[in-house]
C-alpha cells in the first residue's frame, strides 16, 4: 500500500465517529519497499489539495521518509518538492505491519503489501 | 444455469481453484476486460489525465491491468484473499484490500474520482452469515461510497440482477443515499450480450455540467461474445476427434495391444517395427 492510499484511508469500524481519531491510522512495524514509478507532475499538483499534508508529513517522518513540514507556496513550480512528494506518496509501499486506530484501538494487518480490512461482527 | 453467489459465499467460493480458473480462461478475461472498458467509458472522465479510482471486487486484477493501462491510479477491494494473491503475483500497480464492502468503506470524504465495480454487487445481496442483512449492507456500502467520491464524480456497477426485485432494491438504496442516476442496459434485445450497468452520479461537481444517463448500446452486439462460446465449443469436439487415432492405423494397433496387455490378456503379440506395416504385393 502507497502512502497516498493511506492518507486517504480512516478506521470504518461503525461506532469510531471521532474524526479526529479515526484518521491517521498509526503504521506499527512497517516494512518498507521502494517501488520506482513513473513521475507525473500534473496528477501530483491535482491530489495536492486532497491531501491532508499535516497528517502525511508526521506519517512520513514516523517510518522515515523526509517531507517538508508545510506544503511551498508554489509547489507546481518546486522540482525538488515534487520528487521528494513523489517519492514519497507515490513509491514507498508499506509491505508488513499493521495500522492502528487511535479512536477504538482496532489493528488493521498488513500482509504482502495488503491491509486487512475486515471487521468483526460487533464492529459491524 | 446456476449463479455463483447460490452456491458460496465469494470469500469461499472464489477459493485457490476457483480464482486460478477464473484468470487463466481466456474467455472470462476477455468479457471482464470488455466489461471494464465500458465501464471506464460510462465514467465519462476527462481525456488525457491520470484519475484516482476506486475498484469495487478487483478479484485478480484483471480490470485494474486495464486502469493501469490508461495510467490511471486505483485502490481495489476485494473479499477474496486467493484472488488477491493473484493479483499480487501479477504486479498490478494498484493498493489493494482484503475488504468486505457491506462492512462500509474507510475512506475520507472526496476521495476518487470515480468508481468501477464488474460483476460483484448482486454478492451484496447474499444473506449467507447469521449477521448479514442485505439491505443494512447496501445500505452502509452506498452511503459510504457516496462520502467518498468527489462531488459530481460517478460510480458505475457492472452486475447480473437476478429479478426485478433485485433491482429495485438495489437502486432504491443508492438513491436513498444520495445518488443520482439509472440503468444502463446494453443489447437489451439479446439473451447472451445483455449486460445491466448501474450508472451512478455523487452529487454535481460545482459549475460542472448535469449529468445525464448514458443510453446503452443496441444491436445484437456481443457478436464477440458469441463467438468465444462458438470457438470453445468447436475447439472440444476438434480437441475430441484428434485424440483418437484413425482405425488400422499403426497407433490404432499399438494403442489396442496397450489395452489387451493392461487387461491380463496372452499371446499379445510383441511391438516391433514391422507392426501395423503392409506388406509388399508378391506377385
Amino acid at each position: 500500500m502507497r502512502l497516498i492510499t493511506h492518507n486517504m484511508l480512516k478506521c470504518h469500524v461503525k461506532n469510531c465517529t471521532d474524526p479526529d481519531k479515526q484518521f491517521p491510522l498509526r503504521f506499527k512495524d512497517a516494512k518498507l519497499e521502494q517501488i520506482e514509478a513513473e513521475r507525473n507532475d500534473e496528477f501530483l499538483v491535482r491530489m495536492l489539495p486532497r491531501i491532508e499534508w499535516a497528517a502525511l508529513a508526521t506519517t512520513a517522518n514516523e517510518l522515515g521518509i523526509e517531507l517538508p513540514k508545510e506544503v511551498p507556496a508554489n509547489p507546481a513550480d518546486d522540482d525538488a518538492f515534487l520528487q521528494g512528494l513523489h517519492t514519497a506518496i507515490m513509491e514507498m509501499h508499506v509491505k508488513e505491519g499493521s495500522m492502528l486506530c487511535k479512536g477504538c484501538g482496532h489493528e488493521y494487518k498488513i500482509a504482502k503489501g495488503i491491509p486487512n480490512m475486515l471487521l468483526a461482527e460487533h464492529e459491524i | 444455469m446456476s449463479r455463483p453467489e447460490h452456491v458460496a459465499p465469494p470469500e469461499l467460493f472464489y477459493g485457490e481453484t476457483e480464482a486460478e480458473k477464473y484468470t487463466r480462461n481466456s474467455r472470462i478475461a476477455a468479457i471482464q476486460a470488455e466489461m471494464t472498458l465500458r465501464a471506464v467509458e460510462l465514467l465519462n472522465l476527462a481525456e488525457d489525465r491520470p484519475h484516482y479510482l476506486l475498484d469495487i471486487g478487483c478479484g485478480s486484477g484483471l480490470s485494474g491491468e486495464i486502469l493501469d493501462e490508461d495510467g490511471h491510479v486505483w485502490a481495489g477491494l476485494d473479499i477474496a484473499p486467493s484472488m488477491l494473491d493473484i493479483a499480487i503475483d501479477k504486479d498490478v500497480e494498484g493498493d489493494l484490500f482484503l475488504q468486505d464492502i457491506g462492512q462500509g468503506l474507510g475512506f475520507r470524504p472526496g476521495t476518487f474520482d470515480g468508481a468501477i465495480s464488474v460483476s460483484v454487487l448482486q454478492w451484496l445481496c447474499n444473506a449467507d452469515k447469521a449477521e448479514n442483512r442485505p439491505r443494512y449492507r447496501l445500505q452502509r456500502f452506498f452511503s459510504t461510497l457516496f462520502m467518498a467520491l468527489q462531488r459530481g464524480a460517478r460510480a458505475v456497477f457492472q452486475f447480473y440482477p437476478e429479478n426485478d426485485a433485485q433491482v429495485e432494491l438495489i437502486m432504491g438504496i443508492a438513491m436513498k443515499c444520495g445518488f443520482t442516476g439509472g440503468l444502463v442496459v446494453d443489447y437489451p434485445n439479446s439473451k447472451k450480450a445483455r449486460k445491466f450497468y448501474l450508472c451512478l452520479f455523487a452529487g454535481q461537481a460545482p459549475g460542472g455540467e448535469k449529468h445525464e444517463l448514458p443510453q446503452g448500446l443496441s444491436g445484437d452486439g456481443g457478436a464477440a461474445g458469441v463467438a468465444y462460446t462458438q470457438a470453445r465449443i468447436q475447439g472440444a469436439k476438434r480437441g475430441k476427434k484428434a485424440r483418437k487415432p484413425a482405425k488400422n492405423s499403426v497407433e490404432w494397433i499399438l494403442h489396442k495391444k496397450e489395452l489387451a496387455r493392461k487387461r491380463g490378456k496372452e499371446g499379445v503379440p510383441l511391438d516391433s517395427r514391422y507392426t501395423g506395416r503392409k506388406r509388399k504385393p508378391r506377385f
